[in-house]
C-alpha cells in the first residue's frame, strides 16, 4: 500500500490520536473499573451489591410508596411501599411540636432572620458586612422574644417548643455560646499561671471524659438540688447550659489546637510590641489561632447538632420525641423505616451541608503545598 | 496630705496590677476563691435542699434488694439481688458493648478506608456515601432505626425468617446454635492458646532477624494457619468433642440455642457501623499523610507493593492514625450510654435509671455513674497513650 510505504522527514510526522481504549469514556472505565484484576473484582461485587439493594430501596422509597394515606392500613391498601402519608400528615408536628398552630410564623420568621444573621459570618463578601455584624450580635435577643413571646407578643410556654424546632434551638445555642465559653477555657488551658491551667484541665477532661446523657441526666434530675430551695428551673434552660458546657469543652480542645500552631515567634513579638496579654491575644493570637481552628470548630457543631437528639431521652418532645410518639398511635404502628428515615434524611440535610462548608473553608485557608 | 496618700495608695495597687508576677498571683487568688465560694455555694444549697426532702446521703441504698429484671446478663442475676448486683451486670454490660463494638468498628473502619481509596472508581463512590451517610446522622437515630426494623420487620418466632439450619431471626432476638463442650475439649483450648504464645515468640524471633539479615518471614500468613490450623487438627485428634445446642420452636418461643436480643444487636450494630465511618476517614487520612515520595523511594529501591505498604507506609500510617482512633474508642464507649433508649440495661440504664428511679437517690447514683465513665476514658486513654509511645517515631 502507498500509505504504508511513505517515509517521513525526522520530526515531520504528524501526531496521531492516542489509543482508543485510553481516551474517552472507554478509557476512563478500562482505567477506573477494570484497571487490575482486583479492581475488576471489586466491580462485579458493586455492582452485584447495588442490584440487590438499589432497585428494592427505590421501590420501597419512591415508585411503590405512598404519599397520602390517612392510617397504615390504608397505606397497605394502596402500595407495598413506604407509607410517607404518616410524614405528610404530621410533617408540621415533626417541624413545630406542639408550638400554637397560630403563632408558628413566628417561628418560620425566625428562621429567616437566622439566615441572615448568619450570612455575614458564612460569605465573607457580604456587602456592608462590618455593619450586618451589628444586627448578628443582636439576632440571640430578637430570636429570644420572637419565639418565647413577651415584649408584647403572645408568650409561649417553652415545653411547647418541639419537633425540628427544638433541635435547631438547642443546636444554635449551643453553638453560640459555648464558642466564647470553649475559648476562655483553651486559653486557660495554656495559660502560664498554674492554678488557672489546673482548673481548665481538670474541667475540660472531666466533661470530655462523661457521656452527655449522663450530663443531661444530672440536668434533669440532680441540677435542683444545687440552687437555693424553691428555685424552679426551666428544663429546657438547663439542658441548654448542660449542652453548652458540654460542646465548649470539645471547642476548647479544637482552639487549643489552634493555638498549638501558631508559632512561639508570634507571640515574642506581640509581646515585644508592648501589647498586654488580653491585646495580643485578641489582635495577634487568636485571629490566627481561630481561623486554622475553623474547620475543627464546624465539626464539633455538627457533632452538636446530632446529639440534640439526645433530649429525647430526658423526655424533651424534639424530632425524634415526636416520632416516637407517632409510632406510638395505634393508626400508625409499625413504621418504624418511615419516621426514622424521614428524620435521618432531615439530619443528613443539614449536617451534611455544614460539613462541606467546612471542607469549602479548609480548602480555601488551605495556603500551602497539596499534592 | 489625706489627697497624696490615697493617690500612693493608688499608685501601688496599680503598679502590683501592672507587674505580671503579681498579677497572675492576685488572679489565681482571685480564681481560687472564687470556685470555692461557688463549690460552697452550691454544697450548702444541696444540703439545705436534701434536708428540707428529709433525704440522706450515703451508699447504703446499694444493699437493698433491686426487684427489677435485667432481661440480658453475663452474670446470674435475679430480681432479689442487690442494686449493687445490678449495677455490676449494668457495667458488664456496658463492657460488652463497648469491647465488641471497638472490634467491629475497627474491621469495618480500616477496610473501608482501605476502599475509599481504591482506585476502583464504582467502589469509591460506594464507600463514600456510605461515610457521608453514616456519619451526618444522629447514632440514636440509627440505634432507633435497627432496633425499629428487627422488631417491626422480623416476624415473632412462629414465623422467624431462617437463612441457615438453626439461625432464627425473630422480634425477640437471633437464635442461633450454641456450642456445647464435651469432655477433651480442653486439649484445643490449649493447643490454641500454645499457638498463639508460639506465634508471638516467633513474630519477635522474625523481626529481629529481619533487622539483623533482612531476611523476611511470612509471619502473617503463618500465623494465621498455626492459630487456626493446629487447634484444628488437635479438635479432630480429640475426636470432635463439641456439639451444637440448636434452638427450637416450642409453643410461642425457641428453647435452647444461644439469644442475641434485638436490642444488644440493634446498639452493636448502629454503634460500630456509626463509628466505622469516623474510622475509615481517620484510616484514609493516615494512609494519605505518608508523603507520596516514602512510596516513590520504595519502589525506586525495588521494593514490591505489597511490602511496601507493610513495611514503609503502614508503620508510618499508624502513627497518625492511633491518636484519633483512640478518641472514636472513647466515644464507641460514651455512646453506649444511649442503650437506655431502646431498653439495653446497660450502667447508665440500671444504675443512673431504675435503681435511680426507685431509691430517689439521684446524687449518689449519678455521681457513681459519673465516676465509672471518667474511670474508664482515663483507663482507655492511659492504654493508648503507652501503645502511642511504642510506635510513635524514636528521633535523634
Amino acid at each position: 500500500m502507498a500509505e504504508t510505504t511513505q517515509t517521513y522527514e525526522p520530526g515531520t510526522h504528524p501526531d496521531l490520536p492516542p489509543p482508543l481504549a485510553t481516551t474517552g469514556a472507554l478509557g476512563w472505565i478500562k482505567k477506573n473499573l477494570f484497571g487490575s484484576p482486583s479492581s475488576i473484582a471489586l466491580t462485579v461485587i458493586s455492582v452485584y451489591l447495588l442490584y440487590l439493594i438499589l432497585p428494592n430501596a427505590l421501590n420501597w422509597a419512591l415508585f411503590d410508596a405512598v404519599f397520602n394515606a390517612g392510617s397504615r392500613a390504608e397505606c397497605r391498601e394502596l402500595g407495598s411501599g413506604a407509607c410517607w402519608g404518616l410524614a405528610n400528615v404530621r410533617f408540621s408536628q415533626f417541624i413545630y411540636g406542639f408550638y400554637p398552630e397560630h403563632l408558628r410564623w413566628r417561628v418560620n420568621l425566625t428562621a429567616v432572620l437566622f439566615f441572615l444573621a448568619i450570612l455575614p459570618i458564612l460569605w465573607d463578601r457580604t456587602p456592608y458586612r462590618q455593619q450586618w455584624f451589628i444586627y448578628s450580635a443582636l439576632f440571640p435577643i430578637i430570636g429570644y422574644f420572637l419565639l418565647v413571646g413577651g415584649l408584647g407578643l403572645e408568650p409561649v410556654e417553652t415545653t411547647k417548643i418541639g419537633g425540628f424546632t427544638l433541635n435547631v434551638v438547642i443546636g444554635v445555642t449551643g453553638i453560640v455560646a459555648s464558642l466564647p465559653l470553649g475559648i476562655l477555657l483553651a486559653l486557660g488551658r495554656r495559660s502560664q499561671m498554674p492554678i488557672v491551667r489546673t482548673l481548665c484541665v481538670m474541667f475540660i477532661e472531666f466533661i470530655r471524659g462523661v457521656p452527655l446523657i449522663t450530663l443531661l441526666f444530672v440536668a434533669s434530675t440532680m441540677l435542683n438540688y444545687f440552687l437555693p430551695p424553691g428555685t424552679t428551673f426551666d428544663l429546657i434552660l438547663r439542658v441548654l447550659i448542660m449542652v453548652t458546657i458540654f460542646s465548649a469543652a470539645y471547642i476548647a480542645e479544637v482552639v487549643r489546637g489552634g493555638l498549638q500552631a501558631i508559632p512561639k515567634g508570634q507571640y515574642e513579638a506581640a509581646d515585644a510590641m508592648g501589647l498586654r496579654y488580653w491585646q495580643s491575644m485578641r489582635l495577634i493570637v487568636l485571629p490566627q489561632a481561630l481561623k486554622i481552628s475553623i474547620p475543627g470548630i464546624v465539626n464539633t457543631f455538627v457533632g452538636l447538632f446530632k446529639d440534640t437528639t439526645l433530649v429525647v431521652i430526658i423526655g424533651l418532645v424534639d424530632v425524634l420525641g415526636v416520632g416516637r410518639a407517632a409510632l406510638s398511635d395505634a393508626k400508625w404502628q409499625g413504621l418504624a423505616w418511615e419516621v426514622y428515615v424521614f428524620i435521618a434524611i432531615l439530619f443528613f440535610i443539614c449536617c451534611f451541608s455544614m460539613a462541606r462548608y467546612s471542607l469549602y473553608l479548609e480548602n480555601k485557608l488551605h495556603t500551602g503545598h497539596k499534592r | 496630705m489625706a489627697a497624696i496618700e490615697q493617690e500612693s495608695e493608688q499608685l501601688t495597687l496599680g503598679r502590683l496590677w501592672s507587674d505580671k508576677r503579681y498579677r497572675a498571683v492576685i488572679t489565681q487568688i482571685l480564681v481560687v476563691a472564687g470556685v470555692f465560694m461557688l463549690v460552697a455555694y452550691l454544697a450548702v444549697n444541696a444540703v439545705q435542699n436534701l434536708e428540707a426532702l428529709g433525704k440522706t446521703f450515703g451508699f447504703e441504698f446499694l444493699q437493698a434488694p433491686a426487684s427489677y429484671d435485667i432481661n440480658q446478663t453475663l452474670i446470674p442475676y435475679n430480681s432479689r439481688d442487690t442494686h449493687f448486683r445490678a449495677a455490676v451486670v449494668g457495667l458488664l454490660n456496658t463492657g460488652l458493648i463497648a469491647i465488641t463494638g471497638c472490634i467491629f468498628a475497627t474491621i469495618l473502619g480500616f477496610i473501608m478506608g482501605v476502599l475509599r481509596l481504591s482506585s476502583n472508581w464504582l467502589v469509591n463512590r460506594i464507600v463514600y456515601c456510605y461515610i457521608e451517610f453514616t456519619r451526618n446522622v444522629p447514632v440514636l437515630v440509627q440505634i432507633l432505626l435497627w432496633h425499629g426494623v428487627i422488631v417491626t420487620t422480623l416476624g415473632v418466632p412462629r414465623n422467624a425468617l431462617s437463612p441457615m439450619e438453626g439461625v432464627y431471626l425473630t422480634n425477640r432476638g437471633f437464635y442461633v446454635p450454641r456450642p456445647v463442650f464435651e469432655d477433651g475439649f480442653g486439649l484445643v483450648v490449649i493447643v490454641f492458646l500454645a499457638a498463639i504464645v508460639g506465634m508471638i515468640v516467633f513474630s519477635r524471633w522474625a523481626r529481629k532477624h529481619q533487622e539483623e539479615t533482612g531476611q523476611i518471614y511470612p509471619v502473617f500468613s503463618i500465623g494465621v494457619g498455626a492459630i487456626i490450623g493446629l487447634p484444628l487438627i488437635a479438635f479432630f485428634i480429640a475426636g470432635m468433642p463439641m456439639s451444637f445446642d440448636t434452638p427450637e420452636l416450642k409453643g410461642f418461643n425457641f428453647q435452647g440455642g444461644m439469644v442475641l436480643k434485638p436490642e444488644f444487636t440493634a446498639l452493636w450494630f448502629a454503634l460500630s457501623v456509626y463509628t466505622a465511618a469516623f474510622i475509615a476517614e481517620i484510616v484514609r487520612a493516615g494512609i494519605q499523610a505518608v508523603s507520596h515520595g516514602q512510596t516513590e523511594a520504595s519502589y525506586a529501591l525495588g521494593i514490591k507493593p505489597n511490602w511496601t505498604m507493610r513495611l514503609i507506609i503502614i508503620p508510618q500510617a499508624l502513627r497518625v492514625i492511633v491518636p484519633p482512633l483512640t478518641s472514636q474508642y472513647l466515644n464507641l464507649t460514651k455512646n453506649s450510654s444511649l442503650a437506655i433508649a431502646i431498653g439495653y440495661m446497660d450502667i447508665v440504664a440500671t444504675l443512673g435509671g431504675i435503681t435511680l428511679n426507685q431509691t430517689g437517690k439521684e446524687m449518689e447514683s449519678m455521681m457513681i455513674v459519673l465516676m465509672i465513665y471518667l474511670t474508664i476514658s482515663l483507663l482507655i486513654s492511659a492504654f493508648m497513650n503507652w501503645y502511642n509511645r511504642r510506635i510513635a517515631l524514636v528521633e535523634r
